[in-house]
């Protein structure tokens, strides 16, 4: 009987596995594979590797896009981390009744859809395009303001100084460091860990995102990996082998992120409920 | 007296400080997401083509209930809700009870792989899902092999089938994300609660339901709460599998309050009161499962 059990829940478990990465091992085998041995369902790896990486650089524009995500996403992350770990630490370390009041009512925009939100924040970018452009539609700034700051990050710093030793800032005081010293010099070095997943979840849900640089960014030129992995997807005559290429590359920075700091990413993602 | 009075000033100095932290923060997050959230509320009871809009009262949320395409949109949203995200939830819980079996071999292994979905973007998941499940596609031809069907099913492209390759395709990307939720909170549980109830001579399902779960409460809420929060947003997915087709027969709100603001000729008044839709019943939806976690304990 317990064996039975044994070998029943490793066969679940196998299932769940496989079904898991197959959809993995499929794009990754697609991408050696010319269109029809693809639409064929061929499970072999082809020699087609080379040839659809080169038609796929030559015939799509993903360096622009590649550059334009990667532009959107460091940013983002950036200044993300820069503005939710002041404010979780303003939070923490100078803790007054109002401000804990402030921060709940910062925590209740956890709760808006976005897709609520999306037609007026459309409609306050057309109107900074007309008086700042560089700010309005079809910008980078654009795609990144509204994004940039999250209650949950702001909570998910503030959580975490609750672990950070505060004698230090003491002995910072004392050898004469001011209070936005007292930030930058004590408490960023020793929050590394807080900062590198809090930066990893940052970095994939701005590198992932879709709906927002769709409805910001119009010209061509200005297109993000999500979005033209969607055009390509749509496409009447697709190219299987091309496009299975397109989403290896596009994949690739989260899943390499993913494998060498997998112990950080979880921390950043389950950070809020420990 | 007087150091009183110093402490008072350096305290008023420190909160002084503090909102400075803060403020560029609070900043944000009001002009980002409160500030819109009242503009979406009046934008609401106005109406017309782009940028010429009227107050027309509340004639838009009388509209919402003549309008064949939104009551689609919801009927196909609440059909992914009642039925994914109970299904994911009682997978992820199942897995992550295996999974924190101190006996199992390879767990590193499984935990990995059944995680790894949730690291794709919506987007490139969705194109290839697409592409398993087209006609001619992999999954046809996988069961066709094993003679589990004989003709192709139209997973993309059938009323009935396109629902399920999409209610399909989010557990695959999400199972995984809330199994490592409960797997964190699982891994703080005292194993003696649960050898102690073998003495008792509890069976495993016994101490599933008898102690597993009143545990994992808090989380699966949150859980719960968000999944709902994601699939009353759906948009990724169904934009890039099914195009909300055929017809609207796979369409979301979210696509829905796309199409009216960006596709169709723009009426963003109209689009606010659809997603206003949305609000109100993440308030109804979320208030009824805290209802239901509190009634339990009860």
């Amino acid at each position: 009987m317990d064996k039975l059990k044994r070998i029943l829940m490793y066969l679940f478990l196998g299932v769940a596995a496989f079904i898991s990465i197959f959809p993995f091992i499929w794009m990754i085998v697609s991408a050696t594979n010319k269109s029809s041995d693809v639409t064929k369902g061929t499970l072999l790896p082809g020699n087609y590797l080379i040839e659809n990486t080169v038609n796929l650089f030559k015939t799509v524009d993903i360096v622009p896009a590649l550059l334009n995500s990667a532009k959107i996403s460091v940013s983002t992350t950036v200044l993300s981390l820069l503005i939710a770990s002041l404010a979780g630490y303003g939070f923490e370390i100078y803790r007054s009744k109002v401000k804990d009041a402030v921060f709940s009512i910062l925590l209740l925009s956890m709760m808006i859809p976005f897709a609520a939100i999306m037609v007026p924040l459309y409609q306050m970018f057309a109107g900074l395009s007309r008086t700042v452009p560089f700010l309005g539609l079809d910008t980078i700034s654009g795609v990144v303001l509204p994004t940039v700051t999250t209650a949950f990050l702001i909570f998910f710093f503030r959580q975490n100084s609750k672990m950070f030793p505060k004698d230090l800032l003491e002995a910072g005081r004392i050898d004469g460091l001011t209070e936005l010293g007292l930030f930058f010099r004590v408490y960023m070095p020793t929050m590394k860990t807080t900062y590198a997943a809090a930066g990893i979840i940052t970095f994939m849900s701005s590198w992932n995102n879709y709906l927002w640089p769709l409805i910001v960014l119009q010209s061509p030129e200005k297109r993000t990996i999500p979005m033209l992995i969607s055009n390509l997807g749509s496409s009447y005559s697709p190219d299987y082998g091309i496009i299975m290429m397109a989403i290896v590359i596009s994949t690739l920075p989260t899943a390499l992120v993913f494998f060498l700091m997998q112990r950080h990413f979880v921390a950043g993602m389950t950070g809020s409920v420990k | 007296m007087k150091s009183a009075k110093a402490g008072a000033s350096m305290r008023a100095k420190a909160n002084l400080t503090g909102w400075m932290f803060i403020s560029l923060a609070v900043l944000l997050i009001a002009t980002f997401y409160f500030y819109p959230m009242i503009q979406a509320l009046l934008l609401s009871f106005k109406s017309g083509k782009g940028m010429n809009l009227s107050y027309v009262g509340v004639d838009n949320y009388v509209r919402l209930f003549s309008d064949k395409t939104f009551l689609t949109a919801v009927k196909n949203t609440f059909i992914y809700l009642i039925f994914q995200v109970p299904v994911m939830i009682i997978l992820a819980l199942f897995l992550s009870v295996l999974l924190n079996n101190s006996t199992l071999k390879f767990k590193g292994f499984f935990r990995t792989a059944i995680f790894l979905p949730a690291v794709t973007s919506l987007v490139a998941y969705s194109v290839i899902f697409k592409y398993l499940f087209a006609a001619d596609g992999l999954v046809n031809q996988m069961l066709m092999k094993l003679h589990i069907i004989g003709t192709p099913i139209q997973w993309i492209t059938d009323p009935f089938w396109a629902k399920v390759t999409v209610i399909l395709a989010i557990t695959w990307r999400w199972t995984g994300y809330n199994m490592i939720f409960y797997l964190s909170a699982l891994q703080n549980i005292d194993n003696s609660i649960y050898e102690a109830a073998r003495i008792d001579g509890a069976s495993s399902a016994r101490q599933f339901f008898g102690i597993t779960v009143p545990l994992l409460k808090p989380i699966i809420l949150f859980t719960s709460i968000t999944s709902t929060i994601g699939t009353l947003q759906l948009f990724d997915e169904v934009v890039n599998i099914t195009k909300g087709g055929p017809g609207n027969a796979s369409m979301s709100i979210s696509q829905y309050i796309y199409n009216l603001s960006f596709k169709y000729s723009s009426d963003f008044g109209y689009a606010a009161t659809v997603s206003y839709s949305i609000v109100i019943m993440i308030i109804i939806l979320a208030f009824i499962q805290f209802k239901a976690a509190g009634d339990k304990n009860g």
